[in-house]
């Protein structure tokens, strides 16, 4: 895979863009593929520059669907692809796109991925589609998705576009797949759908493992507010371990 | 009635910040003050209350399967529904083009303070949410879209002007460091969903 090395001449328009731009890294003549500065690029967004608590994009659609952990996973995997390929796609045409209409081309390609994404998932999964319902064609809003195609893909070369797409859909998943895991866990005492908690039968001497002792399920975990307050929590957690992050008010 | 128990519904029970998430970007970063936030949800009052309509015909006159019955009877098994997201998003992002050209004219003030979130109100969750959640329901006729549209975005507004009242006056107390900002707005919205739950079961 060759790296785009021509810069596009800078226009007034061109200039503000770039100073939206998150990372500003010249291309050079030739790189390693997983050189330094690319692994910035993938690992970042998994922690410092995490798309859901630092970055604050994509909430939208991130939180409902986390009552469980498998259409969690599946969500996490449906936005790298689209991700990845919305980056690739954006980044191809980026010196092509007058920038007056970029907004409706970047949905048109968005929006594209994610009917695939769409249909796949209808034809293999159909369940797990069932139990996302709208939140896949919320994708095609979700603001990573178009706060990346913005901030990197229209101003940086192929493959690191494609890496920072899938590090921000990871970031993203990660933050996805840690609510889900402690919702489901705490709320209905399974993990994947499975018991790991122990079975709770209808009397105590029917239940098994922690059930036995007396355990109940919190199921104010299955109810949305948790969800807000989850992430609340990992945002509190996140920024006591990484000062840096504390806002000022 | 029916109406009337729908607009109820979109409102409090089915809010969309509260019960569905939907829109939380610019809820999180457009609710500093108070004033841009009443802009921005009367903004998107007005998107929603136009394109859930449109997308409703949209829907039934030319998406569905056997929508397109109106050309002929061999268009009777033609099924566009797949191409849904494409143009639901294409009215979405023409209308709000529209809605950023007329308050350029008539209030340019709120332009300014809106600044970069009246574009993004094409990227807002809530209002493609809107349509897809019509697209769901099944209603009847075009006025239940139009309540549906009206009432989540009057939901959504009351979400976004409670969140910064109570923003503007959290400033003054003291969050620990870690908390402030983001991770206060985050658990103050759940307590505040846990709040909206108790509508749950009211029947009109």
């Amino acid at each position: 895979m060759s790296l785009e090395t021509n810069q596009k001449p800078q226009t007034e328009e061109e200039k503000k863009k770039s100073e939206m731009l998150l990372f500003l890294s010249s291309s050079e003549e030739k790189e390693h593929f997983l050189s330094k500065a690319n692994r910035k690029i993938l690992k970042d967004p998994l922690d410092d520059n995490n798309p859901i608590t630092v970055q604050v994009l994509g909430i939208c659609s991130a939180l409902a669907i986390t009552v469980q952990l498998k259409p969690a996973i599946v969500m996490s995997l449906a936005v790298v692809f689209v991700m990845a390929f919305s980056n690739v796609i954006i980044s191809l045409l980026r010196n092509s796109i007058p920038s007056r209409i970029r907004i409706i081309v970047q949905l048109v390609v968005v929006a594209s991925m994610v009917i695939l994404v769409d249909q796949i998932l209808k034809a293999y999964a159909f369940d797990v589609s069932k139990q996302l319902s709208i939140f896949i064609g919320l994708i095609i809003t979700n603001c990573i998705i178009m706060g990346r195609l913005e901030a990197f893909a229209l101003g940086n070369g192929v493959y690191k576009s494609f890496l920072d797409g899938i590090g921000n859909a990871a970031g993203y998943g990660l933050i996805l797949i840690i609510v889900a895991f402690f919702r489901e866990l705490f709320g209905s005492g399974k993990l994947l759908g499975y018991e790991v908690l122990g079975h709770k039968g209808v009397t105590m001497a029917e239940s098994t493992g922690l059930y036995a002792l007396g355990y109940e399920d919190n199921g104010f975990f299955l109810l949305s507010p948790m969800a807000l307050i989850v992430v609340g929590v990992l945002i509190w957690i996140q920024r006591a371990r990484n000062r840096k992050l504390i806002e000022e008010n | 009635m029916d109406l009337v128990n729908l607009f109820v519904k979109s409102i409090f029970i089915e809010n969309m910040i509260f019960a569905y998430f939907l829109g939380m970007c610019s809820y999180l970063a457009v609710s500093k003050t108070v004033k841009t936030a009443v802009g921005l949800g009367a903004a998107v009052i007005f998107v929603l209350l136009i394109t859930v309509p449109v997308n409703y015909l949209l829907d039934n006159y030319l998406l569905q399967s056997g929508a397109l019955t109106w050309l002929g009877p061999e268009f009777a098994d033609v099924d566009l529904s797949f191409l849904s997201f494409i143009m639901f998003i294409a009215v979405i992002a023409s209308m709000v083009q529209l809605v950023e050209m007329i308050v350029e004219k008539y209030a340019p003030a709120l332009y300014g303070s809106l600044g970069i979130f009246l574009p993004l109100i094409a990227v807002n969750c809530a209002i493609l949410g809107g349509s897809l959640f019509m697209q769901q329901k099944d209603f009847s006729g075009i006025e239940g879209a139009a309540v549906y549209g009206l009432g989540s975005g009057i939901g959504w507004f009351l979400a976004i002007l409670a969140i910064a009242a109570i923003r503007e006056k959290i400033a003054y107390s003291n969050v620990p460091a870690p908390l402030k900002g983001l991770g206060i707005t985050f658990i103050i919205t759940g307590l505040m969903a846990i709040g909206f739950m108790s509508f749950m079961g009211i029947k009109l």
